[in-house]
């Protein structure tokens, strides 16, 4: 096999100059774009927080609206870095060949996904950083813990960003992401203790759950936000930085095989 | 120049399969500096490949190659540094002005603002789009794209320019002045390399040329030298009614006739037996002209249609 194929990744800043591109296309829609980011999101968590933490009353000892926002500010991050590294990296890289023109400049290609993973961690930060404020103003969280979330969620950020980046480069066509949304995302959703205490799963499920990188986010979000430290705090990180890195490195080989061929 | 006269681009022995199938099989080229190369060949002949293997965007099965210096692909980044390339396809940011274009385009080579919003006034001249600067990408035309593409190449002042295909897809307007642009480039002392299927093309602008079919160079050499050396001097096209008929004789009168559906192309050292014969059929309609890169390309690589 070509080795130069499976040689590990050299990073350099020039990975800046792409971040700065999306960064510069960013800002001319930026107010359609952090509407599309909040809205859904804030739509879930009242509708839900509101209407079934009615009937619900309290769980995992706090009100259903708290429980489930902290629930909802990692997975919105999730989902916001899975959709810039799908579709927004997708047109980049297979309708409008902008990676295929960077690269014809002294750029390699792990500079280009490079600049792309921080990119999407960069902006569902944004998100997961939007939806922070609004819980913050509503009086959810008082805590200064809370800060602590913002590395947190660009860490949850760069781990879905790094696998929407592998994803990305097996696509055939955007239909390909649907796969990925529906059949890894969504069962995620539900196992990780977003919409409820991940502890009601069947003993099964629950090791599952530990394996995923979203039930480690949400582990150290929740309590974070309720002003506590995260109990194996070190744990949920490492596991974090783990998918980050190893998902990174498995997107830089299968990008490779597919622009380098 | 105190320099010594080395090779801006040697390539020796370059393979590379994909799937199973070999695109380039072995193939050698020289380029000297400030010359313009062409690379000639069918669809599928394997010059895009080629390009790509040479600025290190590829790793070759086999071969070696040295791009101004720098030994491809391990110093890939350092020879591209060096050189522009004109890909294709448009690969221009539809989300940006012009200028935008050009600065982060330019930041991929480590420029910084400042210096690259310097160059841009001088390179929108030389690319005829001055007072487009804040034009987006959507308003341009075809050609005007095809300038910026080529303007977006220069960011860097490069030595040396790969084009692919660089006036595909223009009207002759456009591409007359991408040739006139080009003729620019040469005369500063750049060197260039472009592939085309446009044997005008190669003809007008290559000081050298080489032939590509089925991943192989079948010949290289300058356009004049290789039509003398591989074609006859006088083509007469002739077709209408009754070329079918007058084409036996035709043969008699030409040292090789070729058949490409309704017409019939005569190759002949001396075309006056053929022009006589023809004034005595009032219904053929004929064109005489000099042998030209088409012929030689055509022979080389046969009529058959490629996908």
């Amino acid at each position: 096999m070509n080795a130069r194929l499976y040689r590990l990744p050299a990073l350099s800043l020039r990975a800046i100059a792409v971040w700065r591109r999306n960064w510069l296309v960013w800002r001319k829609l930026a107010v359609a774009s952090m509407l599309g980011n909040l809205a859904d999101p804030l739509i879930m968590l009242f509708g839900l927080g509101y209407g079934l933490g009615a009937a619900l009353g309290n769980v995992g000892g706090t009100s259903y609206f708290a429980f489930l926002a902290s629930g909802m500010v990692a997975s919105s991050t999730m989902y916001a870095a899975t959709f810039e590294s799908l579709f927004s990296a997708f047109s980049r890289m297979h309708i409008q060949k902008t990676w295929e023109a960077i690269v014809n400049a002294p750029m390699l290609l792990e500079d280009v996904l490079a600049g792309e993973w921080i990119w999407a961690a960069t902006k569902s930060f944004s998100a997961g950083g939007c939806m922070l404020v609004v819980i913050g103003l509503l009086g959810y969280t008082s805590s200064l813990l809370a800060l602590a979330v913002i590395p947190v969620l660009l860490l949850i950020g760069l781990a879905f960003a790094a696998m929407g980046l592998a994803m990305n480069a097996l696509a055939t066509g955007y239909d390909f992401f649907s796969y990925y949304m529906t059949l890894v995302l969504t069962p995620m959703l539900m196992l990780s203790g977003v919409f409820f205490p991940f502890e009601n799963l069947p003993q099964a499920v629950q090791m599952i759950s530990m394996a995923l990188p979203l039930y480690h986010g949400v582990a150290l979000v929740r309590p974070l936000l309720a002003g506590e430290i995260p109990h194996a705090a070190l744990l949920h990180l490492a596991v974090l930085v783990a998918y980050a890195l190893a998902a990174f490195y498995v997107a830089v080989v299968l990008t490779r095989r597919r622009l380098q061929k | 120049m105190n320099a010594p006269a080395r090779n801006a681009l040697v390539v020796s022995g370059l393979r590379k399969s994909y799937a199973g199938r070999e695109v380039v099989c072995g193939v050698d080229l020289q380029v000297a500096p400030g010359e313009c190369f062409g690379l000639l060949g069918p669809n599928g002949a394997g010059k895009t490949t080629t390009m790509k293997l040479c600025l290190g965007l590829a790793d070759p099965d086999a071969g070696q190659i040295e791009l101004l210096g720098h030994a491809v692909p391990e110093e890939g980044r350092e020879a591209r540094a060096e050189v522009g390339v004109v890909p294709q396809f448009d690969s221009l940011d539809p989300d940006f002005t012009v200028a935008e274009n050009l600065v982060v385009y330019g930041r991929y080579f480590g420029l910084n603002d400042r210096d690259i919003r310097a160059r841009i006034p001088e390179l929108l001249e030389f690319s005829g789009l001055t007072g487009r600067a804040d034009a987006r990408i959507q308003t341009l035309s075809g050609g005007m794209k095809r300038r910026l593409t080529l303007a977006r190449a220069l960011v860097n002042d490069p030595r040396m320019l790969f084009l692919d295909e660089p006036t595909t897809g223009l009207d002759p307007q456009a591409r007359h002045l991408i040739w006139e642009r080009l003729r620019h480039l040469l005369q500063e002392g750049k060197t260039l390399i472009l592939t085309t299927h446009f044997m005008e093309e190669a003809e007008r602008l290559c000081t050298r040329v080489a032939i590509m079919d089925n991943g192989r160079i079948i010949t290289q050499g300058s356009p004049r030298a290789l039509i003398a050396q591989h074609v006859e001097p006088h083509v007469v096209e002739v077709h209408g009614p009754g070329v079918d008929s007058w084409a036996e004789r035709g043969k008699t009168l030409a040292a090789r006739v070729e058949r490409a559906g309704e017409t019939v192309f005569c190759y002949a050292a001396d075309p006056a037996p053929l022009l006589a014969d023809l004034k005595g059929e009032p219904e053929l309609i004929y064109l005489h002209r000099p042998a030209n890169l088409e012929d030689l390309f055509l022979k080389l690589t046969g009529r058959d249609l490629r996908d």
